[in-house]
Order: structure tokens, then sequence, then C-alpha cells
């Protein structure tokens, strides 16, 4: 028997650390002979902190456990053989919907084996990959197997693997460089996180068989200093790869050599574009580069480098071990395989889940994600993040590919999939990433660095209530010259989420306008709070939630907000049992 | 940077106190003359003194070959390197999209005021300093904040201010126990 307990991120922040030491003290109370052990996100964060029993009729898998329930599950479960019916989620006899319908092949690790265990990783068919490349693969063939397999970049922008690599290849330079993007910038999402502190062996893994494939001897992770235990893990990782050979100078006896290291990125969100981030590896402000040259032909140092995202290279062991067919046979025409998304905002069941391309946003949303928190109704998905939109709900039904998610006007993007229901203002939320962008662009060019910051001086007065009408137009005309004024990615993608909005949302850009409200009551400056002296009941509930002591009363007395001091937290209205805040 | 503009202005953003530049000798002798290790160096400076000094990158701009400009051009240029000491308690509000879109900016606003500060500042006692991020990857548990390296989930501002004010009182307590 063994208990695995999730220590993701996600898992430590609901408490998993403490779960984890009650489990070992009672373990150790009663002397039971049972292994605990960790592991990553098995993406059902929202249950988090888990438990998994594993034995041999099968595991259960308990959540929100902790310091108490884990003393119970240890003294009934571990001890006695009773389950826990009330804290169990699920058997692995009786998967949930969550898990049903997801098809794993970049996570199917992921909280499953220790990650500090190479052992475990190599149980589960690891380094098998890089063996098989190692003994009767050409740089060609490995190349030519990419391709068949179909397998398109992660990391936003869906450009064929093999391309790059085939670039890479076919460029002379002294030394050539293989370097994984682990920068992961999208506020809101963490699937790369959670692959590396989950399963670090197969981005490693990743990336000697995408070494080996472009000729580079050398290998970069550009990983973000905000993630210490992905780096922690993956150094933990190299070390053992290093001990087994799999790592260092003639691996597994060939004569193919290939040393690997981690860069620390320092917070930067254009460093996760491919040429500031060799600016940022060569220790400068990460600036983007004018292309071409590619970086395949000139990159870090100015030498051939090669850059993936870290779930394209999680793809790449699979494919190889499994064969380019297994693949291929998964997702739609052109968008071949998986994709990982982070689910989060207001939906039920926020995690991480793997699903084939193709399947419908509406199947993501409903069926794995369980729908709207507190059931309201659903408004918009957000893909892509700062460079994407928010798709509204009468495309639900759009298959998530690469070519139909970009028929929306958002972009696949690297997995953030936000959930918007109606209480989210659009016009808000365009805002927030437009400061985001205009914070975030490095300045190089203009439109970027002053257009971001016009559109949000505009956006920022339609949430005043001070907006124009021809402002929208305006917004429409600044958004399109930014596009097409702009370097690199950041700038020529910035204005989608305001594009989009105006696309779908427009009528709520005009009520703004024109009628001065915000629908979704959310646009603090066309707000007031008031407690209706009918319904007040005189609880203090308001008053005694109220972060700024702005609401007066006694004990039975009708309470007042003094809108002086009031922040439009909303808390009132949030607490009140009896309907008598109103909102305006 | 000429002469002309080395001072004044532009150094008001940065913090000038006099500090131990010996502990930083090691760093600059580990990474060398080699190049594009600047962003390492700087990275372990702050580890050692919380911050950047003034005073440190000027030493480090004397012994290296990098120019005072490119150094403060790399300090000024990524979030993570600071120019100012922090608190005893660095409060990171996440303001990553799953956080805003389940309040966090609400939750902001009522730590500001209690701590009447904005975000970026530290507290006249010391105690609290209050940072932006985007997304500590919890977004399952969004709003989150993140003070000194545990992470508090599912926040409304009434809890945010539970928790800090808790964090005062013990900070103050321990203060007079100490006496
Ligand atoms: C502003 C900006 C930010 C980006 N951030 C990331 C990122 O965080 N992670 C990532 O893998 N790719 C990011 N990209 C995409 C990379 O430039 C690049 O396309 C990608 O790493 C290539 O890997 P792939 O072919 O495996 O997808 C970003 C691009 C832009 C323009
Ligand atoms: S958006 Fe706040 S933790 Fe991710």
């Amino acid at each position: 028997m063994k208990i695995k307990v999730g220590l993701g991120s996600c898992g430590i922040a609901a408490g998993g650390r403490k779960v984890l030491k009650s489990l070992q003290d009672g373990a150790k109370k009663y002397n039971l002979d049972v292994e605990i052990e960790e592991t990553g996100c098995i993406g059902m964060c929202f249950f988090e902190p888990i438990v998994d029993i594993v034995t041999d009729e099968g595991t259960y898998s308990y959540g929100f456990v902790d310091e108490n329930i884990a003393k119970e599950i240890i003294e009934n479960h571990i001890k006695e053989g009773k389950v826990l019916e009330d804290n169990l989620i699920y058997t692995s006899e009786n998967p949930p919907n969550y898990t049903k319908k997801q098809h794993k092949i970049a996570l199917e690790n992921c909280g499953v084996i220790n990650p500090e265990k190479i052992e475990e990783y190599i149980e589960k068919d690891g380094y098998k990959g890089i063996t098989k490349v190692l003994e009767d693969m050409s740089q060609e063939d490995v190349i030519q197997e990419i391709k068949d397999s179909g397998l398109r970049g992660r990391g936003g922008a869906g450009f064929p693997t093999w391309f790059k690599w085939n670039a890479a290849l076919q460029s002379k330079g002294n030394q050539k460089y293989m370097v994984c993007n682990a920068d992961e910038g999208d506020p809101g999402a963490f699937m790369d996180r959670s692959v590396l502190e989950g399963d670090p062996h197969r981005i490693i893994e990743g990336m000697l068989i995408g070494g080996y494939a472009i000729g580079a001897s050398e290998g970069i992770i550009y990983c973000r200093a905000e993630y210490p235990l992905a780096i922690e893990r993956l150094e933990k990782a190299m070390a053992q790869a290093k001990k087994n050979n799999y790592l260092g100078e003639n691996i597994l006896g060939t004569d193919f050599t290939f040393n690997l290291r981690i860069k620390k990125g320092a917070g930067a969100f254009v460093c996760g574009e491919e040429t500031a981030l060799i600016e940022s590896l060569e220790g400068k402000r990460g600036m983007p580069r004018l292309k071409p040259p590619f970086p395949a032909q000139s990159g870090y140092w100015r030498e051939p480098t090669n850059i993936n995202n870290v779930e394209t290279l999680a793809n790449v062991p699979w494919i190889i071990s499994k064969g380019a067919e297994a693949f291929s046979s998964v997702g739609s025409e052109k968008s071949k395989g998986t994709k990982v998304f982070a689910l989060s905002g207001k939906i039920k069941n926020g995690g991480l889940v793997e699903i084939p391309m193709g399947m419908t946003l509406r199947e993501v949303i409903f069926d794995i994600g369980g729908g709207i928190k507190k059931d309201k109704k659903f408004k918009a998905v957000q893909m892509g993040g700062p460079s994407g939109g928010c798709i509204p709900a009468e495309l639900l039904d759009t298959p998530v590919t690469y070519e139909n998610i970009n028929a929306t006007g958002a972009i696949m993007g690297s997995g953030g999939m936000v959930v918007m229901d109606e209480t989210t203002c659009m016009v808000d939320i365009a805002k927030f990433f437009l400061d985001f962008t205009c914070k975030e662009s490095c300045g190089k060019c203009t439109y970027c660095r002053v257009g971001t910051k016009r559109m949000l001086e505009i956006l920022e007065r339609i949430s005043k209530g001070k907006g124009k009408i021809e402002d929208l137009d305006e917004l429409e005309q600044l958004g399109n010259s930014i596009k097409d004024g702009s370097l690199c990615g950041l700038g020529q993608t910035a204005p989608n989420p305001v594009l989009t909005g105006l696309r779908y949302f427009r009528d709520e850009y005009e009520a703004h306008i024109v009628d001065k409200k915000c629908p979704a009551k959310k646009c603090e400056a066309l707000l007031t709070y008031t407690i209706d002296p009918e319904k007040c009941t005189g609880c203090t509930l308001c008053a005694r939630n109220c972060p700024t002591d702005a609401i007066s009363g006694k004990v039975k007395e009708i309470h007042k907000i003094d809108q002086d001091l009031c922040i439009k937290c909303g808390n009132c209205f949030d607490v009140c049992n009896f309907d008598a805040v109103n909102v305006e | 940077m000429c002469d002309n503009c080395s001072g004044v202005e532009f150094k008001k953003n940065f913090r000038d106190e006099k500090v131990n530049l010996e502990l930083i000798t090691p760093v600059i002798e580990k990474y060398g003359k080699s190049k594009g290790n600047l962003i390492n160096v700087l990275q372990e400076m702050q580890d050692i003194y919380g911050y950047l000094p003034l005073s440190g990158m000027d030493y480090l701009a004397e012994k290296t070959d990098n120019k005072k400009a490119t150094i403060y051009g790399v300090a000024t240029f990524y979030t993570q390197f600071r120019l100012n000491p922090i608190g005893k308690y660095l409060v990171l509000q996440c303001q990553g999209t799953a956080c805003h879109v389940n309040g966090s900016k609400e939750v902001s606003k009522a730590i500001c005021k209690e701590l009447d500060i904005k975000p970026g500042d530290t507290t006249e006692d010391g105690l609290f300093t209050v940072e932006d991020v985007a997304c500590l990857g919890c977004c399952s548990l969004a709003p989150v904040m993140m003070i000194n390296g545990e992470a508090y989930g599912n926040l409304t501002p009434g809890k945010a201010v539970k928790v800090i004010k808790d964090l005062r009182k013990k900070a103050l307590e321990g203060d007079t126990n100490e006496n």
C-alpha cells in the first residue's frame, strides 16, 4: 500500500505539506508499514489537498484533506481498512467526469509518479525515447517522425515543430543550442509549471531528443524565477539524469554529448518572446530582435538556436517511443494530439486538463469543468491571455483547434482558459489586459509603447462613464495600427482583447458610454452602494465585514454607508442575507 | 551614462545605503568576467542584501567590464529586482487573470487601505511591503496572496485584512516579548 500526497504548488498552497506531516506522524505512531510519497499536480486543483491511497485493488482519492482528516485516514483506512466515505472524491473504479473526458499525453505522469525519483520515470517508459533515438535513428529520422506526428508548438503560435528543428539542423554554426522556454508569462496559466514540477525528467528527455535532432550539445532551460519548486525539482532531476548517464558526455555510450543548465528569468513577460528570451539569456535587457534572421539561423550568441515550449517538449518522448501514428490519430485534421489547459476563473472545477484537440469549448467548460460557479450564466471564455481574446457564449460549440480558435479572433495561446460569468465586465477585462501589456511593453517600438497607453486611457475613460461614442472607432483604428507597427508578438497581439471585445460585446461598451451604466456592475465609478432602510434588519453583518468601517449603525438599527469611505468592494452586498444592499 | 546625468533625478529611484561590499566579492569572482552573467550576479546580490543597493551596483561596474548604465538598465528592466529594502513581511498580491475575475482588486484595495500604502511601497514601521504580481500559479484558489512564501487562497477583502492584522499583532507582540 502506498499513500500519495499531491504537492504541486497548488497542493502546497492549500496546505498539502501539513497533511503530509500529519500522515507521516500517524504512520509512525502506529508503526504502519506504508510508503508515503510526494507527487505532482494531478490536475484537480479545486479538490486540493488531495491524498491518494494506492492499493492492489485500486486507488482511493480523498479531497479537501486537512490535518484531522489525514489522521482519520491513517486510523481508519490504513489501519483498519475502513474507507472514509464522506471525504472520498472518487476511486479508480469510478473516475469522475473530470478525468473521463481527458486524454493524457503530456500530463500522463503528473500526479502519478514521484517527480523526485528517476526510477519511477523510467518505470513509465521514461528515457525509452532517447534510447531508441541513439540506438537506431538518424537526425533526419527523428525530424521525419516529428513531422509525421503533426506536432505543433504549444507555446502560442502553433508553428510546426519539425520545421524549426530542420531549419536549425540545416544552418551552420560553431555551436548549436537547444533552449526550453519555461517563462510561462500568461497571467492565469500554470500548465508548464505543473509539468516541470510533476514530471521534470520528461522535459530533460524532450530536450535530449531535440538536441540530438538539431545537433546541439548544449541545452538551456529558461525558467521563471517565480517557480522555485519547478527549478528545485529540475535540478534534482538533472543530477539524477547525469548520474545515470542520460546527460553529460557520451550519453549511453554513444558519441552524443549534451550538457544542460537552468537559467532563471527575472520577471518580464516579453522575455517569453523568443528573441527577447535570447537577449535575456545573454544577460541583457529583454528587448526583442528584428526577425529575420530567425533564431534557427542566428540566436544565442548569434549561433543557431532552437526554442521550444515546455509542453511541446513533453510530447516529444511520447511520440518517439509510441510512434508518430499514435499521436496523429488523436486530434483533428490539422491540429494533432492534445492540448493542456489551465481552467480557472468562474468555473466550478478549476485545474489542469488535457483534452484531445477538436473537443468543443462547451465540453471542456461544462462536462469537464462542471460549469459556472454558483450556477450563474456563462458569458465568455478568455483564451490566449494578453494576446488573446474573449469568446462569447454563441461560439461555445467551437472546436478547440488552432484554426477554429483563430477564426474567433482569440488564439489557442499557451493554454490559459479563464471562464467569465455575467458579473464580469468586458470593458474591465479589456482594461485589465491592456494595463498588463502596457506595463510589460519593453518600450522598443513606439506603437506598442505609446499606443497601448493611449488605448488604456480611452478604456479608463469609458469605464468611468466619460467615454464618447467615437472612442470605439478610435480604439479599433489604434488597435490595428499597433498590430502593424510593432516588431514582436507582444505589440502585434496586444490589441486583441479590445478588438474581440468590440466584435462580440460592443453593446456593453455602448452601455458604458451612452447610458453611463456598467451592466455587469463592476466598474466602480458607475456604481453606488446603498442600504435599503425597508429591508435592513440591523443585523450588523455588513458593518462587521466592511474592510474600511464605512458602514455605521447599531444592532437592530438601520445601517448606513458613508460614501466617502466606501471603496466599493461589494462585501456588504455579498454578505447581506436580506437583500438590503442595493448597487446601481 | 555621462557624468551630467548620473546624479540627481535618476538616482532618486535608487537607495544608497552603506552596505558591506565584501559580501558580494565571492559572487563577482564566481562569475568572473565571463559574458552573459549579469542577471545571475544581480540575482545573487539581491539574495544577499534583499535588494540592489546603489553602491553594490557601482562596485560591480568597477570590478567587471559592465558599464554602470548597463547594470542600471538591467536592474530597472526586470520586475524581480528591487531598488529598495523590503519590510519584514512581503505581501505579494496576485493580479493575474483568474484572481482579477474573482475580485483581487477589491482585496488589494482593502489591504492597501489597511496599511495606508500603495503597491510597491513599504509601511513606515518597516513591517509590510506590498507588491503586485501576475499569477502565483494557484489560480484555482483565486484570489490569492502570498506572504513570505506562504499562500493564502479564496480571499475576501475582510479575510485578507484579518491576515494582515494578525501578522501585525504577532510582530508587535514579538517585539515587546523581546524587550
Ligand atoms: C509576448 C510573448 C510572450 C510569450 N511568452 C511565451 C511563454 O511564456 N512561453 C512559451 O513557451 N512561449 C511564449 N511565447 C512564444 C515564443 O515566442 C515561442 O513562439 C515559443 O516558445 C516557441 O515554442 P514552440 O514552437 O514549442 O511553441 C511568447 C511570445 C510572445 C510574443
Ligand atoms: S491568477 Fe492569481 S494565482 Fe493565477
